[in-house]
């Protein structure tokens, strides 16, 4: 298992230095100019002089390879700089937004709480729904309850979250009132009356990204419960006298998270997608919201590592996905 | 062995009833049998004929929907499996009635060891603390005859083979010391010097343990070295039951007849070809009306098509549901009239 998983680790890194060679190409063959959205009245050579600064006089190998080697080597270092204070790296050149001219990674790690607050909750929200629902369903399938459960799925998978987003604003604070309508980044959690706060202004965007997670996951769920409670080895369970309990919660619904973890996995790097919407539909500032606002600035080094940060994501799940399940399932071995 | 004890089961006129959404499917038609302490009895019948559903029904293991029993009475005890509480026939099953079932490649948990799953029978019904579980469980793989047993209880399943794997789910049954065990074609899927030994265990066990058992098999061969007494079934009913050297000297209903001489005979040089039994197995829509072998049996005649065949007593401790009476070669008084016969 450790040998698999280190080997699944270098491989990742080919994979990822193709992803950023595509993410870079793609980047640079899109039509856009940094100093575009400068004012008029700035002459042609002032222009071109803001573009040598922004390090585009440069040939494209030339130029890919100082963002490798600023996002690979010195970024990382700052990283470890700001987790246990020593000074790597003190005078390379970092990744600098040609919008404010600070480095990317301080930005993107002043955004991520919100993110993180908004998505990752919605997504343990929904996954914490959605498992037992699926559960329940399967073990009374059919069940007014199993109905039930089958016509929101079918409406949390057909409703975007634009339109569900809205709706939720329309609804609990336009008309209402319950809740505000406008993310509050810069709201300090600092006591019990403004951690409730807090709770208020999250409630409708983790509704909303929870309703899609859960849609998805409880079906998953469900289907792989069913498939599981039809098994010989149910029966077996249930032929040595075991409770029912222990026959779904033990037996069926072990073999069942298999499946369902990897989906939970993979999912993950989805999610952050999603929350580009939500996050403008309820103005949250947070990575999603940084990435808009970067394409409409034509902000090119932002965009490029937003979207290779996604990309890791992707990478990165889909290698935790494929070491679950090789823990969950005894009969899968990596040598 | 005591000419009639007291059975340890003994089932009446059970009914089972399949609700789909073609219809219903009367899987099981009335059927009585019983068992005696210590005693094999084997039971035979085509395909479909019903013997997984009776003995899946005793002791509540067919999903319901669409598994609904109709009737009957099952006794264990002095008590009614069939209306006993769900927690009571828990603390029967696995205790009481080991279940061995038709294919182990399945009929285990992949993603338990085979230590974890027989010592979970024993913690709970023995209350037995881990180690002592642990101890028995051991012990278990020893007596079913698993080489290396020590090391091999922290395997899992796929790391076994076929019949290692039909070991693991006897001794998984044999976990608390049964009354009764039921093996519901425990050899069918494994290979003929596999079942062999699977044979070889069970004759051994029972012996030891002194358990009794109902073998349900499609071989004649197997049940002819094993059994003590023979059900036959057909269409979900009864046609046949007799001692097993009664039932092979003298059997007494067309369709045992049949079977038995589908059996190839090693001896008989002179058999070239097997016997097939020609027609298809009945339709099991509703509960029959008439004998459900006519369509298939060379003796058929008016009184089949008036009426199904109740049990007759033919013999000591000898049964056969048919009107036909093979001592005299004539109808039994018993038959009802019917249409004429135009034969
Ligand atoms: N879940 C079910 N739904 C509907 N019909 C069923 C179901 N399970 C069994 N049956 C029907 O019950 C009848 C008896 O089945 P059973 O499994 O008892 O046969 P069997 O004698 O054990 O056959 P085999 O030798 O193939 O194991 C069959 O006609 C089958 O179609
Ligand atoms: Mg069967």
């Amino acid at each position: 298992m450790l040998t698999f998983t280190l080997r699944r680790v270098l491989i990742s890194i080919p994979t990822l230095l193709v992803i950023a060679f595509a993410i870079f190409m793609l980047l640079e063959l899109a039509p856009g100019d940094p100093t575009a959205q400068l004012p008029l009245t700035i002459p042609p050579e002032v222009r071109e002089q803001i573009r040598q600064s922004l390090g585009l006089g440069e040939p494209l190998p030339v130029r890919f390879g100082k963002w490798l080697i600023q996002f690979f080597w010195v970024e990382p270092l700052h990283i470890i700089n700001g987790i246990f204070g020593t000074d790597f790296a003190e005078g390379a050149q970092r990744v600098l937004s040609w919008q404010t001219r600070s480095p990317v990674m301080d930005i993107v790690w002043q955004r991520m709480p919100q993110t993180l607050w908004v998505v990752g909750m919605s997504y343990i929200v929904g996954v914490a729904i959605a498992l037992p629902i699926g559960i329940y369903s399967a073990y009374k399938q059919y069940s007014v309850f199993d109905q039930a459960g089958t016509f929101v799925s079918m409406i949390g998978y057909s409703v975007p979250p634009f339109f569900s987003g809205v709706l939720v604003i329309v609804i609990f604070s336009v008309k209402l009132g319950w809740f505000p309508s406008i993310y509050d980044t810069t709201h300090v959690v600092n006591d019990w009356d403004s951690f409730v706060v807090q709770l208020r202004q999250m409630i409708m965007p983790v509704m909303v990204l929870a309703l899609q997670t859960t849609a998805q996951i409880s079906r998953f769920m469900r289907a792989s419960m069913l498939d599981n409670l039809g098994q010989d080895y149910v029966r077996t369970a249930r032929a040595k006298g075991m409770s029912e309990r222990s026959v779904v919660l033990r037996h069926t619904l072990r073999n069942s998270m298999i499946p369902v973890v990897t989906v939970i996995a993979l999912g993950v790097p989805g999610i952050f997608g999603g929350a580009i919407i939500t996050e403008q539909v309820f103005k949250v500032n947070g990575i999603g919201q940084l990435l808009i606002t970067a394409i409409q600035a034509n902000d090119l080094p932002m965009v490029q590592t937003l979207t290779f940060i996604f990309a890791i994501l992707i990478v990165l799940f889909n290698l935790i996905a494929d070491v679950l399940y090789g823990v969950l399932d005894p009969r899968i071995r990596y040598d | 062995m005591p000419d009639r004890p007291e059975p340890v089961l003994d089932v009446r006129d059970l009914k089972t009833v399949f609700k789909t959404r073609t219809g219903e499917v009367h899987a099981v038609n009335s059927i009585s049998f019983d068992l005696r302490p210590g005693e094999l009895l084997g039971v035979v019948g085509e395909s479909g004929s019903g013997k997984s559903v009776t003995m899946m029904s005793l002791i509540g293991l067919l999903p319901s929907p669409p598994a609904q029993i109709r009737g009957g009475t099952v006794t264990f005890e002095g008590r009614n499996l069939l209306t006993v509480p769900e927690a009571d026939l828990r603390k029967i099953r696995g205790r009481r009635i080991g279940f061995v079932f038709q294919d182990p490649m399945t009929s285990l948990n992949p993603v338990f060891t085979v230590g974890d799953q027989i010592i979970e029978p024993i913690r709970k019904h023995m209350r037995l603390d881990r180690k002592a579980a642990r101890a028995r469980a051991l012990e278990l793989m020893q007596l079913v005859g698993i080489p290396d047993a020590a090391r091999r209880l922290t395997d899992y399943p796929h790391q076994f083979s076929g019949g290692m794997r039909q070991r693991v789910m006897i001794a998984i049954a044999l976990a608390c010391d049964p009354d009764i065990l039921i093996a519901d074609e425990p050899t069918t899927a494994l290979d003929v010097t596999i079942q062999a030994q699977i044979l070889d265990l069970v004759h051994d066990l029972r012996e030891k343990l002194g358990m009794a058992i109902v073998w349900i098999t499609h071989d004649l061969g197997v049940i002819a070295g094993i059994a003590d007494r023979v059900m036959v079934m057909y269409g979900g009913q009864v046609v046949e039951q007799a001692p097993v050297k009664e039932l092979f000297a003298r059997p007494r209903h067309p369709y045992t007849r049949a079977l038995l001489k589908t059996i190839p005979s090693v001896r008989g040089a002179r058999a070239p070809k097997l016997t097939v039994i020609e027609g298809q197995p009945p339709i099991l829509g509703a509960a029959p009306e008439a004998c459900s072998f006519r369509d298939r049996c060379p003796y058929r005649f008016a009184a089949c098509d008036a009426a199904n065949p109740p049990r007759f007593e033919v013999g000591p401790r000898h049964d056969a549901a048919c009107f036909w009476n093979f001592d005299r070669d004539a109808p039994r008084d018993a038959a009802p009239a019917g249409e004429a016969l135009n034969a």
